[in-house]
């Protein structure tokens, strides 16, 4: 996703990088790219014009003009905007008022609305809520009701699709009433997929919304969608009070514009991202990354972060300087450059910043998935201070200990134990010869071996 | 009979575009503004950037040279040139007497309308006079097989299918041999839904094609990939990549009896060169419709014939 839109910005940008200072008709002419850019990009052109008007007005002034790298500020304010509109930082499910509260789902056909309330529910088990309903109301599509109930049978939840012939309002109370009598704290409801400009079918949502007054009402929406996602956003923006949006397919490869379009004209923010077809993969959604992804590839990503990122680079610094004293690298140190790596989106998201991955294969940088990082951190996360201090304390009761405490086996924790031994040893040797760059270079290019699957 | 998609087109008028109808209607002078004007409403049918600037820059063109001196000479020369790049994929799916059975193997990403599309097609196809059976090849998706048997058993058509989690191509290879024994005269394959950057999903896409060959190398088969209407450019991306894997030699494009005009067509169209096959305006079984290009363009502007 954003792949050509990233590397169109990473040519725009480093176009400029080359400038000294910038004149307005530079800013111009830059901005022209960009429309272009984020037009190939599927954004819709009324946000395109938004967009473009804001950085204008940020551009063509001092804060550029003053700058001793306008190329720098000019990333930066182009990064901010789509920042921005992707809506500032992360936001969450609402879940608000008495149990059980209710998550409606609404979206055109084929969005991914089925497939999203098993992941959603999938995430909430997560996030210890523990008595949920899933509940369908597609009545149209052949089999909906068995792909719902299969999915909830799959990860354990419980699922109410009604009998057929009842109407999807009717399923709607039903799955209320029964959501009360068995104590659910969550209600998910899935609806059937319909067209924004099918009045009938617009109705119906607003009825099962009366019906149902849930605390979250999210239009799922596919991130491949073009121009007409404003359209059907706006459409369904009026007939229900969305309160947030999911953006499914996101492991495609469509530079999802989309993303901008429906969050610009809905006003609410995006809380998921769907990242595959395992029910697993929903991950929260990260405007920030985003728009690094957006605007990131190799030395670009460099220059923001030179921009911004100061506080990594400190970091970064920081172990090296304790390395070098001698201090020892300790399993906090492991596991700050675990989050780092995340932070960077993660193995796939590295390696598509890598300059070299416009020579990888397409779909090279799907193939990695990044829960092994998440694993990881947990199992190091589920340790004492001390434990992570001095690692060779950690006896055999403490290390199940901490696979309980992390959802790991003792397998998975000795592996890391042995793992971080070698990193260790890796890491004394290039102290000696005084390889810092080097050690970072390691720890960029992927988990120590042996930690793929 | 292209109501349906002239109706969703043209009540984009009351929404954030007009049809294209609306401008000329404007009375507007001829200057560099029609084209701007233009150019926006190409933009916002997904047109893309690319196709949408070759037709401006042709119209600039035209207008220097002044060959356009009114607003309809301006409106038919714009139709002309749409028409010019769509006409030539306008290649009606053709089905041969011989050898059989025929295969209309359907592929495309998530949430395309694949299985959608065949219970259509498959309507349509037996009201022609074919004798058809339905293979459930998405083994993948929870409920995709009984999906598919509903479809199946509205349409009156004999569904082959085996449980999920089950080879996709072993199931298809069994209809193919299904289809011989009872001499039917195609065999409709269903296909889990992919997006075309997952390498493995592609290379299990590849496996089915060359197990149809395996089973019979003389077949005809048609590859059709479903694009959801509502796709902007990476519908481009989509096509190139299906093509690539197998070789895709039609395509149907479903949800276009929304506000979604399908734009990218053009684009994909221009590129690739792959024939179009059906449209869908709506829900129900005839509004499966032939591609015109004609009458494709007249909707996408928002025009009367």
């Amino acid at each position: 996703m954003f792949d050509n839109l990233t590397a169109r910005l990473a040519r725009i940008i480093r176009d400029l990088g080359s400038e000294a200072r910038l004149t307005e008709a530079d800013i111009d002419a830059v901005l022209r790219d960009v429309r272009v850019s984020l037009l190939e990009a599927d954004v819709a052109l009324p946000v395109v014009r938004d967009l473009i008007e804001h950085i204008r007005a940020r551009a063509v002034g001092a804060e550029v003009l003053r700058s001793l790298t306008p190329g720098q500020a000019v990333v930066k304010i182009v990064r901010d905007e789509l920042i921005q509109v992707l809506g500032g930082t992360a936001s969450e499910l609402r879940l608000e008022g008495q149990a059980p509260v209710v998550v409606l789902l609404a979206g055109l056909q084929g969005a991914g609305k089925t497939t999203t309330a098993a992941k959603l529910g999938r995430w909430l088990i997560g996030r210890k809520t523990r008595r949920i309903l899933l509940a369908g109301c597609d009545t149209y599509r052949p089999a909906a009701p068995e792909q719902l109930k299969l999915l909830a049978g799959e990860n354990g939840l419980e699922c109410f699709v009604g009998a057929p012939g009842q109407s999807p309002v009717a399923i709607a109370s039903a799955a209320l009433q029964l959501a009360h009598a068995r104590l659910a704290e969550v209600l998910i409801v899935d609806s059937a997929g319909r067209l924004h400009v099918d009045e009938e079918m617009m109705a119906e949502i607003r009825q099962l919304h009366e019906v149902l007054r849930p605390s979250d009402t999210l239009f799922v929406v596919d991130s491949m969608l073009g121009q007409d996602a404003v359209n059907a956003a706006a459409s369904f923006s009026s007939s229900v009070p969305l309160s947030g949006i999911i953006l499914t397919k996101v492991d495609g490869d469509s530079r999802g514009g989309a993303a901008l379009s429906v969050r610009h004209v809905t006003g609410v923010p995006i809380l998921f991202i769907g990242t595959g077809e395992r029910v697993e993969e929903l991950a929260p959604f990260h405007p920030d990354r985003m728009a690094s992804r957006i605007l990131g590839m190799g030395d670009v990503l460099t220059l923001i972060e030179q921009v911004e990122r100061g506080a990594d680079r400190e970091k970064s610094e920081q172990i090296a300087r304790k390395v070098i004293k001698g201090a020892g690298f300790d399993l906090t140190d492991f596991r700050d450059q675990l989050r780092r790596m995340r932070s960077l989106g993660g193995l796939a998201g590295m390696i598509e910043k890598l300059p070299l991955a416009q020579f990888l294969p397409g779909s090279a940088a799907a193939q990695f998935n990044d829960r092994e990082l998440v694993r990881l951190e947990s199992i190091i996360n589920s340790m004492t201070p001390a434990e992570r201090g001095r690692p060779e304390i950690i006896n055999g009761s403490r290390k199940k200990r901490i696979a309980a405490g992390s959802g790991t086996q003792i397998q998975d924790v000795n592996r890391l134990l042995k793992q971080f031994q070698q990193m260790q040893t890796v890491m004394k040797r290039l102290t000696r010869k005084g390889g810092m760059a080097r050690m970072m270079r390691t720890l960029g290019s992927g988990p120590p071996r042996g930690f793929r699957r | 009979m292209w109501q349906r998609l002239r109706q969703g087109l043209w009540r984009t008028r009351d929404g954030l575009t007009g049809g294209l109808a609306d401008l000329f209607l404007g009375g507007k002078q001829i200057d560099a503004s029609i084209l701007d004007e233009i150019e926006t409403r190409l933009l916002l049918a997904d047109v893309g950037v690319d196709v949408t600037r070759a037709i401006t820059d042709s119209l600039a063109a035209a207008l220097k040279r002044n060959e356009l001196g009114d607003l309809p000479a301006v409106l038919r020369a714009l139709r002309a040139q749409m028409v010019a790049v769509l006409a030539p994929v306008q290649l009606p799916l053709e089905i041969p007497a011989a050898p059989r059975p025929f295969v209309i193997l359907v592929i495309g990403v998530n949430g395309a309308g694949k299985t959608t599309t065949i219970g259509k097609l498959a309507e349509r196809l037996q009201r022609d006079g074919h004798r058809l059976l339905l293979a459930a090849g998405d083994t993948f998706r929870a409920a995709a097989i009984e999906q598919l048997a509903v479809w199946g058993e509205r349409v009156g058509a004999p569904v082959i299918a085996q449980k999920t989690g089950a080879d996709s191509a072993a199931v298809i290879f069994d209809a193919l041999a299904s289809a011989r024994a009872r001499d039917l005269d195609m065999v409709i394959a269903d296909t889990a839904g992919r997006l075309h950057n997952k390498r493995n999903l592609m290379e299990e896409l590849k496996k089915i094609r060359r197990t149809i060959a395996k089973f019979d190398a003389r077949l005809p088969v048609e590859s059709l990939l479903v694009l959801d209407g509502g796709t902007g450019q990476n519908a481009i991306a989509q096509a190139r990549d299906f093509h690539e894997a197998i070789g895709v030699t039609g395509i149907a494009v479903t949800k276009l009896d929304g506000t979604a005009k399908g734009g990218v067509l053009l684009a994909i169209a221009r590129q690739l060169a792959i024939p179009i096959r059906y449209i869908g305006v709506g829900e129900a079984v005839d509004d499966l419709k032939p591609f015109v290009a004609e009458d494709f363009v007249d909707a996408l502007l928002g025009v009367e014939p």
